[in-house]
């Protein structure tokens, strides 16, 4: 059994190879932020109080083109709605917890945490504190994004354009699934999605991030019912 | 104003992390949907790679001998090799920059 402490260290240690691809992409949102002519207290609010990489980008980036508030906050809100299935999947491994440490934890809940943490625990189902490990990947991408979206807004883009360091955040991912490969109805299922993100790239308020997921799901169905 | 909605969409933000886990119990999904929610890691982050990769800036398709799909590819393979995340981004961004800054410059 291991300790909390311990639990903790392995979540940040699982999650800061990301950070590769985190760090540089938090220094372009806070310097996008700012050459879109935002307030830099405000730019950096978005990192604290809606924590949520890309769509912080995307938030800015209608309010300077001339969408409306509402629009904005839309496309934010079905951009994260992503969520919800992390936090499906999730609460298998949470549902011990208190209502208020639930509540707590949930703030923390990102891309790159659940997808490490999710694959932690699936291994070490029956560690008490399994959600230490949830907490140390959060924190740290927490405290990376913090930073790196401050340095961001504080020296500008002193990221070189030219290295076009936003394509290590498709990197970052395709080393997350890239074992998954090897399964067959895995691979149809990341076929499935990644053309439905293509085909629907131009929908409304950004929702292909949410229907591609919704009808690669319908294919996992129906995959699982034809092994059957 | 435009702090308000900032507000509002961290409101909205932090629904969609906390609705799955603080109000639903695990109890209220049937098994067939936890044996379907196994495939959510890949029937999610290919909606955020192929946008990444397939297409530009400006929102339009790239072409077919865009250096990022070569990056990508190298990526895939590293990856599935090594198991390695650093390795897997760094082989992408590496092959990358040596499209750009050295073969088509």
């Amino acid at each position: 059994m291991l300790t909390k402490k311990q639990l903790f260290t392995r979540g940040m240690l699982d999650i800061s190879p990301h950070m590769l691809s985190v760090i540089p992409f938090g220094i372009i949102c806070g310097a996008i932020g700012v050459e879109l002519g935002f307030h830099p207290y405000l730019v950096y609010a978005m990192s604290f109080i809606i924590f949520g990489g890309a769509s912080q980008i995307v938030f800015l980036q209608l309010l300077s083109g001339g969408a409306s508030s509402l629009v904005a906050v839309a496309s934010v809100g079905i951009i994260n709605s992503r969520h919800l299935l992390y936090g499906a999947v999730l609460s298998e491994y949470l549902e011990k917890l208190s209502f208020i440490k639930k509540l707590l934890i949930s703030y923390v809940v990102v891309d790159q945490g659940f997808a490490e943490s999710n694959k932690f625990f699936k291994k070490n189902r029956n560690e008490e504190f399994l959600h230490y490990h949830l907490i140390g990947t959060g924190c740290t991408m927490w405290v990376c994004w913090q930073i790196a979206t401050l340095s961001g807004i504080v020296l500008g883009s002193f990221v070189p354009e030219e290295l076009g360091l936003k394509f290590a955040i498709p990197l970052t991912f395709i080393a997350i699934v890239v074992q998954d490969l090897k399964k067959l109805d895995h691979v149809i299922v990341m076929i499935t999605c990644g053309l439905s993100s293509l085909l629907f790239f131009d929908a409304p308020f950004k929702s292909y991030i949410i229907i591609s997921p919704i009808i690669a799901l319908f294919v996992a169905a129906l995959l699982l019912r034809l092994k059957k | 104003m435009t702090l308000t909605a900032i507000i509002f969409a961290g409101i909205l933000t932090y629904f969609t992390r906390m609705t799955m886990i603080a109000l639903i119990s695990r109890d209220m999904l049937g098994d067939k949907i936890k044996a379907v929610l196994e495939y959510v890691p890949s029937a999610v982050f290919p909606a955020i790679i192929f946008p990444g990769i397939f297409i530009n800036d400006f929102g339009t398709f790239i072409e077919m001998n865009d250096p990022k799909i070569f990056g990508a590819l190298v990526a895939v393979i590293v990856g599935y090799f090594s198991k390695n995340i650093i390795a897997t981004i760094s082989a992408g961004l590496v092959s990358y920059w040596f499209l750009i800054f050295v073969v088509f410059s």
